[in-house]
């Protein structure tokens, strides 16, 4: 332990978070706004994230921090080390240890369980903000409903690339309400937001919270003629030679090699040490 | 037979000074009524009034709905007056940039509004914007051409074409025609009078050039600081004005 508070917010900031995410998981999809402080980090490595996070850690929770699936990259590594400081609470790099897990850009590919929380890093919250950028205009159309301007979106996608060429960040309607920004996490990911998971989003300078309860629907925008697709590489990771998860391209050389890679450290490792091995798996061991 | 809009003494107040006030009139179906005066008189925040951008301080606008019949549409709850502004309602403004979406296609334009009450199907999306293009005289070629890279008076049309898609029974023009050049506003006159006639729209048109009155609307009323100072058939106003400003403006048209 440290001379911090416990995971580093004093405790009239932890309940003023949590009271915003109680209103964010009674409301699900519904950007709650909230006082945003300042962090020990630069704005948009998720300053947002961490607030969430440590106002929902408990001594006795496991936490875990992937950053595009990965638990070995800075942004992960940082933020592990910034609870571990602050809180003294265990860290984990396995899904299934964890009972909460930060995550930027990703949903892991182990299936979540009602007793995990995962906390999102969200840069802009609001799906609308590139269409209308009018703040009271856009709380305006989730009030009433309009979503009418977020197929415009997609339908300029089709017309300028002959589908739907959104990849991430996907707009979702939450329970037949709100439209929402899933942040920045591929499509491939969306339909898994259906889970027995709590998914809490924070966005740190915008000063937003929202919620996805349990078990909750949520379904992506498409057009009838278009239907959602979640889309991935073509190919079986290099490594483990999974064929569901998603993969990262990694470029080798200058000579036009590449790899495909599971973007889930955690999942590639655990099916490597089961025995699964892929095209480069044997080399890169 | 009902009116489509019934106006009852309707005022808009800016603090103490008067915007307009104690308008009433009464349009019909299939009819235009157009509105002129002075820069100042009034005619934008009375049009701005009756389309719901401003919030009247007195009177009704009773509009025709065509589920509930008659309904101030004042009082009548927002997400509704909104809806009718999507759907049974149309408007025109003066620079087609405000009316327009800069940073998305015609296409896209166009298919909004149709997006904004449900449309789900890409293919009869884009085939109705297409079909609108052609009717305001676009070539459909142009569908995935942003607004940005249009002449001010296709812009204009494209704004006429994204209003009129989902079939609006009464459409409110602020200036169509302000800033083109003569032979652009004669053609996007011929257009508006061929769409007015071909689809029975009933139009308010606000404008300060007589001509567009005289060759668009059926009646006509003349504003003065906040007040109407003359109504009456259009013909009859230009040709016989009896108020001295009447008189005094259609004086002042410069012949060639």
């Amino acid at each position: 332990m440290s001379d911090y508070n416990f995971a580093y917010l004093d405790e009239q900031t932890k309940r003023m978070i949590r009271r915003a995410i109680l209103k964010g998981l009674a409301v699900p999809g519904y950007q709650v706004p909230f006082a945003s402080r300042e962090m020990p980090m630069p704005y948009g490595w998720g300053t947002g994230g961490v607030q969430v996070s440590a106002a929902a850690l408990t001594p006795d929770d496991t936490l875990k921090v992937i950053d595009q699936g990965a638990d070995d990259t800075t942004n992960a590594v940082s933020i592990r080390k910034f609870f571990e400081k602050t809180a003294g609470v265990a860290t984990t790099e396995e899904t299934a240890k964890a009972s909460i897990i930060q995550t930027r850009h990703r949903i892991p590919e182990a299936e979540l369980t009602e007793d995990q929380i995962l906390v999102y890093q969200v840069p802009i919250p609001e799906p609308l903000r590139f269409l209308e950028p009018r703040e009271t205009e856009t709380r305006k159309m989730h009030s009433l409903q309009e979503y009418g301007l977020m197929h415009v979106k997609l339908y300029e996608d089709i017309s300028q690339h002959g589908a739907i060429a959104t990849a991430y960040a996907y707009p979702v309607k939450v329970e037949g309400r709100y439209v929402m920004d899933p942040s920045p996490i591929p499509k491939f990911d969306n339909p898994k937001m259906e889970m027995a998971a709590i998914q809490l989003f924070g966005a740190g300078r915008e000063q937003r919270i929202y919620a996805v309860p349990p078990h909750t629907q949520v379904v992506s925008l498409d057009f009838e003629d278009y239907p959602f697709e979640a889309s991935k590489a073509d190919h079986p990771c290099d490594l483990c030679g999974a064929e569901d998860s998603y993969l990262d391209e990694v470029i080798l050389d200058d000579a036009g090699n590449r790899m495909f890679v599971c973007s889930d450290t955690d999942y590639c490792r655990s099916r490597r040490d089961a025995g699964h091995t892929g095209r480069l798996g044997e080399e890169a061991a | 037979m009902t009116p489509l809009l019934q106006v009852r003494n309707v005022a808009k107040l800016y603090g103490a000074r008067i915007g307009c006030t104690d308008v009433s009139f009464d349009l019909y179906p299939g009819e235009v009524m157009g509105i002129v005066g002075e820069s100042g008189s009034g005619k934008s925040t009375l049009l701005n009034s009756l389309a719901g951008h401003l919030t009247p301080d007195r009177g009704e606008v009773i509009f025709d709905t065509r589920t509930d019949g008659p309904v101030d549409t004042v009082t009548m709850p927002e997400p509704e007056r909104r809806m009718l502004g999507r759907t049974d309602w149309a408007f025109v403004h003066q620079h087609a940039r405000d009316g327009l979406r800069m940073s998305v296609s015609a296409g896209g334009n166009i298919g909004e509004r149709l997006m904004a009450v449900g449309d789900r199907h890409y293919g009869s999306i884009r085939e109705r914007a297409a079909d609108w293009l052609r009717r305001v005289e676009i070539a459909d070629s142009r569908i995935d051409d942003r607004p940005s890279a249009f002449s001010g008076g296709m812009q204009q049309r494209l704004q006429i074409a994204r209003n009129l898609v989902t079939g609006p029974r009464l459409v409110f023009m602020d200036e169509p025609t302000g800033g083109l050049d003569v032979s652009v506003q004669a053609r996007l006159l011929d257009l508006l009078r061929g769409l007015v006639r071909e689809m029975g729209l009933s139009a308010i048109i606000v404008t300060h050039d007589l001509a567009v009155v005289r060759l668009l609307a059926d009646r006509l009323m003349v504003m003065k600081d906040g007040h109407v100072v003359e109504s009456g058939l259009t013909d009859q106003v230009l040709d016989d004005p009896q108020h001295s400003y009447t008189q005094l403006l259609v004086s002042s048209v410069l012949q060639v």
